[in-house]
């Protein structure tokens, strides 16, 4: 069957900006090579496009507008992995890749190769608006409002080289889902977006604004219950700009808009909000785009021409009775579709001993080809460093799993103790106080037996090497954070926070423990939740109605000097 | 004393001499009655609204470039405010940031980096497409496609 692409693909118009931009970046590129611009001259202009300097090497950060990936675009991506980094990318928690071994003078070519693609690096680092991210399933999950991805496509291009909010007090990110189940984190980004009907049946966002992680974890606030979607960017525009004015500009700590937010007050800012939206929307200058642009994008998304099929697939049926490993990779990596006979399929990028979120050129290159063949040309990026493939059928999973499988990516533990976030910690980052991936490894290791990691069932297990929280620790339903004292290691465990519609940080668990004894406190933890739960309880559920007592008395307990 | 530039009505860049004095707004609020005023980031722009219509030149004040205040400063100036007149960025005002201070509404600019004025004509066509409306009046991108029969 031929695949239908129904996602939005750039025009001559959203090339020309990809093609300038790069353009630009070249030239910028050039004068610092030449001597023309110094270090100090050039570093901002670098991080407006996605450029670090990390311990040792550039890092360059690409852009996947709201994690969706098709096989043109992950073939380019491989490409640079291959051609100009060491084979690897990395998908991070902001849905984006990053290529951690790449070279200053290679990085316009980089730039070019990818704009051949439709991709870019426009706003990955700096002030700035960032990366839009969305839910992984849109368009694939019953129950959505609408489509997320139509709006965050339009956020992207109201967003891009936004000439007012170029240079905010601090980095501004916006998640957006259409689901009451919320798989992107909205609480806990500085705009999160719930796009819903109310009782008149009308398209709006609920507006939560000022969630963060970093030092100073904040749950969002609701500021408004219905936005109509035709006035998203007047409002966005109001938010924008009274953090422009107002965000602290005197301590990069305190920059982010969620201190604004818990400095005024969330009902104080919002009345603030509502006082310039009024006023923008007799500006001269209109901010919100006419319904026309928003019907271009939507246009330009297409439709998936689903075929219609059986609920049951009596192939599918049969290769997992047959096949145990099948089987269990159904149990734990599949997803409900909302078309009969289809399903998502989660591949997990957690497999033994890999960095968390990486993936190698060859597999980049073997997922193209499946997502064309199986997925209607569609992948998608998570927030927990995973891929997803969004339409499978259901009679394709057994051939899907054998292709996965076949470059080892079909390890069956989506949610689970080893689907592990961890940032990339101190051994590849100048800002870590301590190591994050080698935690992840030692917690691997002790659950390598698949039936018990299946018989604990999710558990979000999240790693930061330093308070920046890019390991999304103060989420996890067990936290982890690296800490140094006195040139140590040490780790200080958190439970019971969760990124979803429930989001909540989580609570310190008790004193900060050392390199070698974080696994076996994960394990006690585990073993306390085997004892205490209730039929049906996952982890956090049990969490939520004991409390911490139980695990605190586990680890404390079990926790003898190595 | 850095250089001005101009940005003249047909789009033009020319270097451009200004003897002027730029008071601060506080002088303004004092009781000088010149046509001109020097707002800096900390200032509140409430304060200047009422003596917009006798100003000729409004120079706003970039003490650091990544400080982003100024260019909503302009904007509102230009949408909300209604000032006709010259826009100056001051400060450190760099030819990078051309595109943004066009955009903004700045049509005249005190630069740090000793940028000329063909760089800054160069710069002003960087981005052949916009995506978003201002001050400018650029068509943006949604303007220029092609329209979508049934709208959603």
């Amino acid at each position: 069957m031929p695949t239908s692409a129904a996602h939005y693909l750039y025009d001559e118009f959203d090339a020309a900006v990809v093609a300038d931009r790069a353009a630009e970046f070249r030239s910028q590129v050039e004068r610092r090579l030449s001597g023309a611009l110094t270090e100090d001259q050039f570093k901002p202009l670098r991080l407006m496009n996605g450029m670090y300097l990390q311990l040792h090497a550039y890092m360059l950060r690409v852009a996947i507008p709201y994690g969706v990936l098709d096989s043109e675009k992950m073939r380019a991506l491989a490409t640079v992995a291959r051609r100009w980094d060491e084979g690897f990318g990395h998908f991070t928690t902001r849905q984006n890749i990053q290529f951690n071994w790449v070279k200053l003078k290679d990085a316009p070519d980089i730039l070019d190769h990818l704009a051949t693609a439709g991709m870019h690096a426009i706003q990955t680092s700096g002030n700035c608006i960032r990366n839009t991210t969305s839910d992984p399933y849109a368009g694939a999950v019953e129950g959505e409002a609408d489509d997320p991805r139509i709006w965050c496509e339009a956020i992207r291009q109201w967003s891009t080289l936004h000439p007012e909010f170029n240079w905010l007090p601090r980095k501004f990110k916006i998640a957006v889902t259409a689901s009451d189940t919320d798989r992107a984190a909205i609480r806990v980004h500085d705009i999160g977006l719930h796009l819903r009907r109310n009782a008149d049946g009308e398209l709006g966002f609920q507006v939560l604004v000022g969630g963060g992680q970093g030092r100073t974890p904040y749950i969002g606030s609701v500021i408004r219950e219905h936005l109509p979607v035709r006035r998203l960017f007047s409002y966005l525009t109001a938010i924008l700009r009274t953090y422009n004015r107002l965000g602290r500009r005197d301590n990069m700590f305190k920059a982010r808009i969620k201190i604004l937010v818990a400095t005024l007050g969330a009902a104080a800012f919002a009345r603030d909000v509502e006082a310039e939206w009024e006023r923008v929307l007799t500006d001269s200058v209109p901010s919100d785009f006419p319904e026309e642009a928003l019907a271009q994008i939507r246009a330009r998304f297409g439709v998936v021409e689903f075929e219609t099929l059986p609920a049951r697939s009596a192939a599918f049926e049969q290769a997992r009775a047959d096949d145990r490993r099948l089987a269990r990779f159904a149990r734990n990596n599949l997803t409900a579709h909302k078309v009969a006979g289809y399903v998502i399929v989660n591949v997990s990028l957690k497999g033994d001993g890999v960095a968390p979120g990486d993936a190698s050129a060859a597999q980049m290159d073997a997922l193209a080809d499946i997502a064309e063949r199986f997925s209607h040309d569609e992948i998608r990026v998570t927030h927990e460093q995973n891929l997803v493939l969004p339409h499978v059928k259901l009679d394709d999973v057994a051939l899907v799993f054998a292709s996965l499988d076949a470059i080892g990516l079909a390890t069956p533990n989506i949610g689970q103790i080893g689907d592990i976030i961890a940032c990339p910690g101190l051994d590849y980052c100048a800002l870590a106080n301590a190591r994050a991936i080698p935690i992840a490894t030692a917690i691997q290791a002790r659950f390598t037996d698949p039936d018990r990691a299946e018989l604990v069932g999710e558990m979000k297990v999240k790693i930061s090497g330093c308070i920046n929280a890019c390991g999304h620790h103060h989420v996890g339903h067990v936290g982890i954070l690296g800490v140094d004292k006195k040139g140590e290691e040490f780790y200080q465990i958190t439970l019971g926070g969760r990124a979803d519609e429930k989001a909540r940080v989580g609570d310190a668990l008790g004193a900060a423990l050392p390199f070698d004894q974080v696994a076996g406190a994960v394990d006690s933890l585990v073993e306390a939740y085997l004892r205490e739960r209730l039929e049906g309880e996952r982890f956090i559920d049990t969490y939520e109605r004991v409390g911490l007592g139980p695990f605190k008395e586990a680890v404390y307990a079990d926790a003898h000097p190595a | 004393m850095p250089m001005l530039i101009r940005r003249d009505a047909g789009g033009a860049f020319a270097a451009a001499a200004d003897d002027r004095p730029v008071p601060p707004l506080a002088a303004l609020l004092d009781g000088d009655e010149g046509p001109a005023v020097l707002l800096t980031v900390e200032d509140d722009l409430a304060l200047l609204v009422p003596l917009l219509p006798r100003l000729s030149l409004v120079a706003l004040e970039f003490a650091k470039y990544r400080d982003g205040r100024a260019y909503t400063t302009a904007t509102l100036l230009r949408v909300r405010h209604g000032f006709t007149g010259e826009l100056r960025a001051v400060g450190d005002v760099l030819l990078e940031e051309a595109p943004q201070f066009l955009r903004c509404g700045f049509d005249s600019f005190a630069v740090a980096d000793g940028s000329t004025p063909e760089e800054w004509e160069a710069k002003a066509h960087a981005h052949r497409q916009v995506y978003q409306r201002a001050v400018d009046g650029r068509t943006p991108v949604f303007a220029e496609r092609a329209p979508v029969a049934t709208p959603a």
